[in-house]
């Protein structure tokens, strides 16, 4: 007899098991989103918002009001719904394509206002529902179907800093942190103090999570543990990058 | 559908073109007729010829926009050529007679063609901030879409708070529609 | 509770952008989401002075997509949304109009027609029909109203609340520069004081209790799995676009029985044809006018039966054919020959009309 691993209260029994491949990380970020809302009671107050790509197949993934949209336009969704509705905890989630490209201006201006949402967003290094094509987050010299001779940073850059971007262009009240999948109880906490931070009505919160695609890094179990764990770190920082009542000095442009 | 009054008001930004169309539209909505107002605008508002399209009827206008005119003021050299194309047979022609260098360029085929030295009084007999004030005069003598009376009224209503600080400002506003009215008289 | 921002029934001369403002707030509108471009901006600028005095709120976004997705988020929320856009502004706003029409939401846009292809001018045209009607990548179930004067503006403003919300399906205001920038007269009312019932909209997400436990979820998506599931979604959509066809098509038409020449035009061009036609018809000439008010759903039935005994017909638009393509697509089979006055672009007067249909009269 197997036992099954308890889930969050607030995820929807009818839509399991989900329908993110063997081994993607969405299952596990969307875990920690889960637990979040659970540990935070509002169930019952929140929106979720889901993007194109994989991040779509989450449609239907909570006991939670949601609605699907695209090319990041999840973020004016959720804007659109919190400036209409403020007691709504307004969440956007959404892949590295739709936040850090297709639709990075609705990310840039919903921090330069403020906005009083939260975004999460996961960073699996490509375009994964596409096929596995280059994304911002793409690492140098990683290969993928429009980089097939691993990415040159010559000339299609390096890799996306989202939290750093997005922690250098906040003011005070924001809360911007990077996890990963590789330390859920860590990530959790993160998601917990964004969603706390909206709850607050401090700012805008933020948080990348880096996680995995197995699917189009062609990797097998030990292979893609090894990328998130010790490859994805090299130019992805985990960590804190901007906290309410814990700026650093000269950080927090307030 | 009754002939709407079609009028057309050209000068270089800031000689208040548009601001004396508003007028003259609102007075003659005050008066319970139908007035359309519409400016020139796009990539012309900046540094270009100002140019102010007004149509005043008794029944409904049709649209905003005219080919002929029934009466055309202009009020600076690149007013005259820009003006030229809603000249007809039935327009009456006014420019300011200091402008210089347009002899040749002014209408031929017009039903009238007279100069008024508007910038002149403004200048010598008045101020120059009640240009638009004497052309508004000379407009509604021209054309008589409006009464003397509810022309002050209008102008009333849209100066009158600077009236309250400074009423002298009222009277100089009441002379120059009177010059204005004047100088069409003199020249029809 | 703030005062209704219009008491009584009153006059007022007012720049088409103005009137927007108003009838918006006539209309209960509770929050715009905009992005400037011309010529529609005054609209903004009329609604951000208003809105406080009324407890209403205003969003400047990023660009025109951001301006769609906020106003489907507000309208998600259960607030009367709104945006207005224009020109290239119209083009991004097909994105989030898509979405609308794939969830069947009760958007309101108001577009302002500005010169084309691209930025072009900033001053008129009728060039936006194709994009307002049929834009994005679906299959036009929107309902878009093409106004003429000021007093239209007003009344089919406050309409397009209402059809959007009694019909789910996304409403369009289809205005231009002229309409956006001239002044004229118009009578402001409160519609409930006319007997006009507001719809009151009502809130898709955030509803009262827990999802899962004292409710169903809200899930929403456009997104289907596999061909059948779209196309079986799509029928039902269809179905319910046809449906309201007769109710929110609309037209004006006269002079048409005996005509032996019928002038079409729609929004600001038909002051022109109207006035052309009353001058033809004065002079002896045997000339009828019509006008759909509603470019989608187009008034067809209409159209057709009158295509189907007027020898010929005039079609006159500021753009290359626009209008006449929805009218062919109508009036298909029937035997009237189509003859044309386009002036992509440009403004058209009545004395051009009446040149025009003299030259075909003979």
């Amino acid at each position: 007899m197997s036992v099954q691993p308890a889930m969050p209260k607030c995820w929807r029994v009818e839509s399991k098991p989900h329908k993110f491949c063997p081994g993607c990380g969405h299952g596990l970020v969307l875990k920690a989103i889960g637990q979040a809302i659970d540990e935070l009671g509002i169930q019952d107050r929140v929106v979720f918002g889901c993007d194109i790509g994989c991040s779509l197949l989450s449609w239907d993934f909570f006991n939670v009001d949601t609605i699907q949209t695209h090319h990041g336009r999840t973020i004016p969704v959720i804007t659109g719904i919190k400036r209409a509705n403020p007691d709504i905890i307004g969440i956007a989630y959404m892949g590295d394509g739709g936040g850090y490209a297709i639709g990075s201006q609705h990310l840039v201006n919903a921090v330069a206002r403020n906005e009083r949402i939260t975004v999460f967003l996961v960073n699996n290094t490509q375009y994964g529902m596409t096929g596995g094509q280059m994304a911002p987050t793409t690492m140098p010299g990683q290969k993928t179907e429009t980089s097939p001779y691993g990415r040159d940073p010559e000339k299609t850059g390096y890799p996306t800093q989202g939290p750093e971007m997005v922690a250098a262009i906040t003011r005070n009240g924001a809360y911007v942190a990077r996890g990963t999948v590789v330390n859920m109880k860590q990530l959790k906490n993160y998601i917990k103090k964004a969603l706390e931070n909206q709850l607050a009505g401090k700012g805008f919160s933020f948080v990348e999570a880096m996680s995995t695609c197995p699917t189009n890094w062609r990797t097998n179990a030990e292979e893609t543990w090894r990328f998130v764990e010790q490859d994805m770190p090299q130019f992805f920082a985990v960590g804190e990058m901007k906290a309410p009542g814990q700026e650093k000095e000269g950080q927090g442009n307030g | 559908m009754g002939k709407a009054v079609k009028i057309i008001l050209a000068g270089e930004g800031g000689q208040g073109v548009q601001s004396v169309a508003e007028i003259i539209a609102e007075a003659a909505n005050e008066e319970g007729r139908e007035a359309l107002y519409i400016p020139n605008f796009g990539v012309e508002q900046r540094g270009g010829v100002s140019v102010a399209y007004l149509q005043i009827s008794d029944e409904a206008i049709g649209s905003p926009k005219f080919q002929k005119a029934d009466i055309v003021i202009a009020l600076s050299d690149r007013s005259v050529y820009r003006t030229r194309k809603y000249v007809g047979p039935e327009t009456v022609y006014v420019y300011d007679s200091g402008i210089e260098g347009v002899d040749d360029a002014l209408p031929a085929n017009a039903k009238k063609v007279f100069g008024i030295p508007a910038i002149e009084v403004a200048k010598k007999e008045l101020h120059p901030r009640v240009f638009n004030i004497i052309i508004m005069g000379a407009v509604i003598k021209a054309t008589g879409v409006v009464s003397e009376e509810r022309a002050r009224a209008a102008i009333e209503k849209k100066l009158g708070y600077k009236f309250e600080k400074n009423p002298e400002l009222r009277g100089l506003n009441f002379t120059a529609i009177a010059r204005g009215m004047e100088l069409v008289a003199d020249a029809l | 509770m703030p005062d209704k921002p219009i008491q009584a029934e009153k006059r007022a001369f007012l720049t088409g952008n103005e009137v927007v403002a108003w009838a918006a707030l006539a209309a209960k509108a509770d929050i715009m989401y905009g992005y400037p471009i011309t010529p529609q901006n005054e609209i903004m600028h009329y609604w951000t002075r208003l809105a406080p005095k009324y407890e209403k709120e205003f969003l400047q976004t990023e660009d025109e997509l951001s301006a769609g997705f906020t106003t489907i988020g507000g309208v998600m929320a259960g607030k009367k949304s709104f945006t207005a856009t224009a020109g290239p502004g119209n083009t991004l706003m097909q994105e989030p109009m898509s979405m609308a029409e794939a969830m069947r939401l009760p958007t309101v846009v108001v577009v302002m027609q500005r010169g084309g292809p691209s930025t072009a001018t900033v001053i008129y045209s009728q060039q936006e029909v194709t994009l307002t009607t049929l834009g994005g990548n679906g299959e036009g179930m929107r309902i878009v109203y093409s106004t003429a004067s000021h007093q239209e503006l007003f009344d089919y403003t406050i309409k397009a609340f209402n059809s959007a919300w009694k019909y789910r399906f996304p409403a369009f205001v289809l205005g231009d520069g002229y309409q956006a920038k001239m002044r004229e007269s118009l009578v402001m009312y409160d519609p409930e004081e006319r007997g006009i019932e507001l719809i009151t909209p009502e809130p898709y997400v955030g509803k009262p209790g827990v999802p899962g436990v004292d409710r169903e979820p809200a899930h929403y998506r456009n997104t289907y799995n596999v061909e059948e599931e779209l196309y079986d979604v799509l029928q039902e959509q269809f179905t319910a676009y046809n449906n309201i066809i007769d109710e929110v098509a609309e037209f004006e038409a006269f002079d048409t029985e005996d005509a032996g020449l019928v002038v079409v035009s729609h929004g600001v061009v038909s002051r022109a044809a109207k006035a052309a036609v009353s001058e033809l018809r004065e002079a002896g000439y045997k000339v009828g006018y019509f006008r759909p008010i509603t470019l989608r759903p187009l008034p067809a039935k209409e159209f057709k039966a009158l295509a189907g005994k007027t020898p010929r017909i005039l079609v006159v638009e500021s753009a290359q054919g626009q209008l006449d393509r929805l009218l062919k697509e109508a009036a298909y089979g029937s035997k009237a020959e189509m003859q044309s006055l386009f002036k992509p672009g440009v403004g058209i007067t009545a004395e051009e009309v009446v040149a025009r249909a003299k030259g075909i009269l003979g």
